[in-house]
């Protein structure tokens, strides 16, 4: 024991520390080590590899000598969280990057105007019949799955109250939530083929196809959301004797309305790239029909799966990109109405 | 417009379980009548059987009879509804409603039954709600800001303005105090007072020192042990349940030797 220590009694608060910026000092030494690996003639994915080792050695190493082992596990933990983010951030990254760089060259204001159906031959083509395809199908899909299924969300948390009944709807929708989409699509082609006869085509075919996956997403989102407005509230209401659906519909209602909001798009979101139930059911076509009832329809995942077929690979990026744009403005909307139907405090 | 209350013979069930045996008591108009007694007594049941709340639960029902000026409470042709329209309630917990301001917090009860009123009409039961529940002064100039922004203390004289605002000829209280601090408690202590010249006030409390202060009558409640059902045990004046109460068990729980 050396004459600085202190007594055994008394046990020291402090330890040796490395310097504040050390985990920058390796992060640059790992970068600087990627870089070698990358001009020595290393791919680039061997090459970063590399580097996220260093770094992921280096500085627990470097930690364990100078600090302790508690330290070191804490940064070799700190690093590897941190590694996995970027994993994780990797493909998300590229996939925006690509379908942002590809689909851009793709867009001009014919691209959003004009439909595949060209009256001349020199007559540019665009993808408006498909994006009029997908909102109209979206749109009446939501409108068939959000009233049932915040209405259902409504009985199982507020009526049914654990009877067998509702552990029944909850069980079937559960086993909704998990049926294949092309299951779907083919109920639905199975469905319009028995009231229309074969060979049917339809955007309403699409829309029912398409609610029956959304409706167990807004369910369940919905009762999450129910389930979160404190009993206290309630009571509160029927002790002013306010009846049991007007307690539901000026008070549990707006006070989960926000979420609610959220679990709908997020359900939209789910089901405006699907693809397979619609190429059943819906179709492909050139025009631009914005009539559900009658013919077929084309969305923009339909599109972009028949134009790769052919090989129009800037139509496909394009569609790709306005797609990816349209569940973005979704979520967007979804999270400004939240933000201002929220109850707000203070 | 206040009302007494006569029961007798009540149990309280939930689903099988008796949670409250036999009780037997009237509770005057314009006047407070405290119930004190340990956890788990069946205090807050009896208090929820009072106005039908406890039906809310799942399961729960009483036998028994539970008449409101010589009004059956339990008649199958009653509305709980309508019941709770007379016979309001103020819970353990500050509760306004989150989306609603100050202003629509009180008129809660109003709008909630779509009551059709004029704007004066409206501010004039706010004012005379607010005022009558001790917070008029300290809201006034923020009756648009949302009810969650106000103090525990506050939230709760806001609980009570909705409750009187739709003018009950009973209030319930289930434990209004016990979520808060000794000024805020002293505040409703006060109103308390000062209510009961136009209600009947029935309150459930832990403090014993908060029912000798602001009751007429206590009902002392308690069980005979785990798992068996409460029933009151005295229903004496507070006077006299605090100097000298008729049971031994009374005396036991109110002096502190209890168990």
């Amino acid at each position: 024991m050396s004459i600085q220590s202190p007594p055994a009694s008394l046990p020291t608060l402090t330890h040796a520390r490395l310097p504040r910026q050390a985990p920058l000092l390796v992060a640059v030494v790992a970068v600087a080590v990627t870089a070698a690996g990358l001009v020595l003639g290393l791919g680039t994915v061997p090459a970063v590899l590399i580097g996220a080792l260093v770094f992921l050695v280096v500085l627990p190493v470097w930690s364990l000598v100078v600090e302790n082992r508690r330290s070191a596990t804490d940064r070799l933990m700190t690093g590897l969280i941190w590694a996995t983010f970027f994993v994780a951030l990797a493909p998300l990254v590229s996939l925006v990057w690509t379908v942002v760089a590809e689909g851009s060259q793709a867009l001009s204001g014919t691209f959003f105007t004009y439909s595949f159906y060209r009256t001349s031959l020199d007559q540019p083509v665009g993808v408006y019949h498909a994006i009029m395809g997908t909102l109209v199908i979206t749109g009446v899909a939501a409108l068939i799955s959000v009233p049932v299924g915040i209405l259902t969300a409504i009985y199982l948390i507020e009526y049914g109250k654990k009877n067998a009944f509702s552990r029944v709807v909850t069980f079937l929708v559960d086993v909704m939530t998990g049926i294949p989409s092309i299951v779907a699509g083919l109920f639905a082609f199975a469905l319009f083929t028995l009231i229309f006869g074969p060979g049917h085509q339809s955007g309403l075919g699409g829309a029912v196809a398409l609610s029956l996956l959304m409706i167990p997403t807004v369910v369940r989102a919905t009762e999450e959301m129910l389930r979160l407005v404190p009993d206290d509230l309630r009571e509160a209401a029927y002790a002013l004797g306010t009846p049991r659906w007007r307690t539901i519909m000026r008070v549990v209602l707006p006070t989960s309305i926000g979420g609610i909001i959220a679990g709908v798009t997020l359900a939209v979101a789910r089901v405006i790239g699907e693809t397979a139930p619609l190429l059943l059911i819906a179709g492909i076509v050139q025009r631009t029909n914005f009539n559900p009832f009658d013919g077929s329809m084309t969305t923009l995942p339909v599109l972009i799966f028949s134009e790769r077929n052919k090989g129009n690979i800037e139509i496909v990026w394009g569609a790709a990109l306005v797609l990816m744009v349209l569940v973005m403005l979704l979520n967007v909307i979804a999270r400004v109405l939240g933000k201002i139907l929220a109850p707000k405090q203070g | 417009m206040a009302k007494s209350i006569d029961v007798s013979d009540l149990d309280i069930y939930y689903g099988d379980f008796l949670a409250v045996q036999g009780v037997n008591m009237t509770i005057r108009a314009r006047s407070v009548t405290a119930f004190i007694g340990p956890s788990g007594c069946g205090k807050s049941t009896f208090l929820r059987s009072l106005n039908r709340m406890h039906e809310v639960i799942p399961g729960a029902r009483v036998e028994g009879k539970v008449t409101v000026d010589g009004q059956s409470l339990y008649d199958p042709n009653v509305d709980p509804v309508a019941v709770r329209r007379q016979i309001g309630m103020v819970f353990q917990r500050p509760n306004p409603f989150p989306t609603m301001s100050i202003y629509d917090n009180v008129l809660a009860g109003n709008r909630l039954n779509n009551k059709r009123m004029k704007k004066s009409e409206a501010d004039a039961i706010v004012e005379r709600s607010l005022k009558g529940a001790n917070l008029w002064g300290e809201v006034k100039d923020r009756l648009g800001k949302p009810g969650m922004g106000l103090s525990g203390g506050q939230q709760q004289r806001l609980c009570i303005a909705r409750a009187i605002a739709v003018e009950p000829q009973v209030l319930l209280m289930d434990e209004p105090c016990s979520a808060l601090d000794p000024i805020s408690t002293s505040a409703i202590e006060d109103l308390i007072h000062e209510l009961k010249t136009q209600f009947t006030i029935v309150i459930v409390t832990h403090n014993m020192q908060q029912a000798a202060r602001v009751s007429d009558e206590t009902g002392f409640f308690n069980l005979k042990g785990a798992g068996q059902p409460g029933h009151l045990v005295e229903f004496n004046s507070t006077e006299k349940m605090f100097a000298n109460p008729d049971n031994e068990a009374t005396e036991a729980y109110i002096s502190g030797r209890f168990g």
